[in-house]
């Protein structure tokens, strides 16, 4: 049945915490009205980062028929924006507040084939696909790509269950991905559906249109937490507020606007929707666009960015970028 | 056995059933289904209907991802898209959007609700549970619709009663001397006796009525294939239920005593009553029939006799469930109560209410008004 998306707050109590993988902690929590959890969905929840409240989303990589079990697996990344960190100090017992399952990321069932594609911790959206479309036996291949076999949580049971229906990269045993070389292999009546860092999914995005297959039955999702360069402090100004605020490294420009009493828009808070857009008018540096709400040749023009995700990184000197808001 | 069996239910008759949401529903007549999108409400959830360009039949949710315009006010575009007639955001058969006026990308997040569609008996199928469970060899036999060795036509009653009623009136068809007295209805109806029989998913009543004076309607036809006929005939009305809401009425007459009990039809008429009831909302039914026969095929003359005359039949039925569904709603304070004469309706409900149950609801509960917003393909 279709989800709604209606956000229906409640608190969760955590039945168990678990590391999986290099990282990587999987989190059960009881929630207090489970509610079925199809593949694709995610849960909002409520972390503290310096004392303040902060929304993340999570995928939910299994749950329980009924929901009263809900697993999340989350990477304590380097350079997490807290909400990672908040995550791996949770210990059974305690009590979070989270949304009832989100769908945004919907697995449509009858295709003639599929590709799921993984990469690192992006299985977490992933897995409850392959596991769901081996129980109707499509035809199916989860590509599943990783540093290193250590770091891919749920590696071996994936192996176990799909057998030869799951396709296995990993860089430190020389097997990297080629994108090129997977777009190529895709038929024209296969489903794509990918979660991974933004490096991989915007080459197959890129390799998709190169090869001009349908841009529907590219299914992806992100919740704007990767990029192309690590993050780094930089300074933001906007001349016709007065305002210079510093973005440190774990939190984004749009936080830390707010946090210096801009009136910000934004909508989504995850690269998607546009709304939250600042218009660039110098910049020292350059940007790192992590949003999928611009074109490739829109980022390239650097004139605009969604300041929810993206960020400015140096080049030299410090990095700076001045704006004009909407 | 026993061990595996439902603890004991209490006997309740519910006035207002829910209904299953694991199930194909007709949501239209073949022919209504266009390339100029239609509105429907099916099961509670507004949709909007239309055909590709190879005349694929599509079911979207009704609603714009972006501001939840309908869709059925919109215009088909390209092969199998559908155009937001607000901001001209275009959704393709699955509900995914492949066009966002405006920007050079498309939010990977934008997709309406697209349910699973078949088309088979002339009727468009929607599915609107599980989609994993969307089988379509789940689609309730109703083959004489469209099987060479029959014919006919029918018409949809927009019936302003909760769909069980509608239900609940086929399974026993003794009203048939009290509201169709001029037509079909006979008084050896209710006191003919009557066998039930049931599985998971079907429920059978059976009914013989030996050497009697057919009533109006079955006399005419019996002269259609027995120019000038007369004289006494046995009739039968023989029920098949499927969940979760068709019921196919194998009916007919044959001449007294020519062995029709015992399986040689020859000397009568036979007739196939197709039903098929796709609830609208708790209250409203789209109640999709059928008159079907199996002699004079290539009469269009009694098709549309047959069809026109079943119309005022129905007609009568449409008034009663409609009168029945204002009093239950003005009685609140009271239940219902069965009779023997209920045992096919019985069995029909209980079924629904496994269902249910599978579906982890209860037939207890109001039927869920669940808010859809931003799910799909």
């Amino acid at each position: 049945m279709v989800a709604s998306n209606i956000e229906v707050w409640q608190r969760a109590t955590v039945v168990s915490v678990e590391d999986i993988a290099t990282g990587i902690r999987r989190i059960v929590l009881a929630p207090e009205k489970p509610a079925k959890a199809d593949p694709g969905t995610h849960l909002d929840l409520m972390v503290t980062i310096d004392g303040r409240p902060e929304k993340r989303s999570y995928s939910i990589v299994d749950a329980s028929a009924t929901g009263d079990r809900v697993a999340l697996s989350v990477f304590r990344t380097p350079t997490s924006r807290g909400g990672s960190i908040w995550m791996h100090q949770l210990a059974p017992g305690d009590v979070l507040e989270v949304t009832q399952p989100l769908q945004n990321f919907p697995l449509r069932y009858g295709a003639p084939r599929y590709l799921l594609l993984a990469g690192g911790v992006g299985i977490t959206a992933i897995a409850a696909m392959a596991r769901a479309l081996a129980k109707v036996n499509a035809d199916f291949t989860l590509v599943y790509a990783g540093r290193s076999r250590s770091a891919m949580a749920y590696l071996r049971d994936l192996e176990a269950e799909l057998g030869d229906r799951i396709r296995i990269h990993v860089d430190d045993e020389g097997t990297t991905m080629s994108v090129a070389a997977l777009v190529e292999s895709i038929s024209a009546d296969t489903e794509v559906y990918m979660c991974g860092p933004i490096r991989l999914m915007d080459a197959v995005r890129r390799s998709w249109g190169d090869r001009g297959l349908p841009p529907q039955q590219l299914r992806y999702e992100t919740f704007g937490a990767s990029g192309w360069f690590d993050p780094e402090e930089f300074t933001v100004r906007i001349p016709k507020l007065g305002v210079e605020a510093v973005v440190p490294k774990g939190r984004s420009m749009l936080e830390a606007l707010e946090d210096a009493g801009v009136d910000m828009m934004f909508d989504c808070r995850r690269g998607e929707c546009g709304l939250c857009e600042v218009r660039v008018q110098s910049l020292t540096g350059n940007i790192d666009h992590r949003d999928v709400f611009y074109s490739d040749r829109q980022k390239e023009d650097r004139a605009k960015m969604c300041c929810c995700v993206s960020r400015v990184v140096s080049a030299g000197a410090p990095a700076v970028v001045t704006i004009e808001t909407s | 056995m026993t061990d595996t069996m439902p603890a004991r239910q209490t006997s309740t008759t519910h006035k207002v059933m829910p209904h299953p949401l694991n199930a194909w529903y007709v949501a239209a007549w073949d022919h209504e289904v266009t390339r100029k999108p239609m509105a429907r409400r099916i099961a509670d959830r507004p949709l909007a209907l239309y055909r590709t360009e190879d005349g694929r039949a599509v079911a979207l949710a009704d609603a714009c991802w972006h501001r939840l315009a309908p869709l059925s006010m919109g215009k088909v575009v390209g092969r199998d898209g559908i155009q937001c007639p607000y901001h001209g955001i275009v959704y393709d058969s699955l509900g995914r959007c492949v066009s966002m006026p405006a920007q050079e990308t498309i939010n990977p997040s934008a997709t309406v609700p697209s349910f699973p569609v078949v088309e088979r008996y002339r009727y468009v199928w929607v599915w609107l549970g599980d989609p994993a469970l969307a089988d379509p060899a789940l689609v309730p036999d109703m083959h004489q619709m469209d099987s060479p060795e029959w014919a006919g036509d029918g018409l949809t009653i927009h019936a302003k009663c909760n769909f069980q009623l509608v239900l609940d009136n086929l399974m026993d068809l003794t009203h048939e001397e009290f509201v169709h007295s001029s037509t079909i209805g006979q008084e050896e109806l209710s006191e003919s006796d009557f066998v039930t029989t049931h599985d998971d998913r079907t429920v059978k009543v059976e009914r013989w009525m030996l050497n009697i004076d057919p009533p109006p309607f079955w006399l005419k036809n019996m002269r259609d294939k027995f120019p000038g006929f007369s004289g006494k005939v046995d009739r039968w009305q023989i029920i098949h239920f499927e969940a979760p809401s068709t019921i196919c009425i194998d009916v007919g007459v044959a001449m007294a005593g020519t062995g029709a009990p015992e399986g040689d039809r020859s000397q009568g008429v036979n007739g196939y009553v197709m039903n098929t009831i796709t609830p609208e909302t708790d209250r409203t039914s789209h109640y999709f029939w059928a008159f079907m026969r199996n002699y004079r095929l290539d009469s269009q003359l009694i098709t549309t006799q047959l069809r026109q005359g079943v119309n005022g039949v129905f007609g009568e039925d449409e008034v009663m469930l409609e009168a029945q569904q204002a009093a239950i709603d003005a009685n609140p304070d009271y239940e219902f109560y069965n009779l023997n004469i209920d045992a096919g309706g019985m069995w029909a409900r209980r079924i629904i209410e496994r269902m249910l149950e599978a579906e982890g609801r209860s037939a207890r509960m109001a039927p869920a008004a669940p808010t859809f917003r931003r799910t799909g393909a």
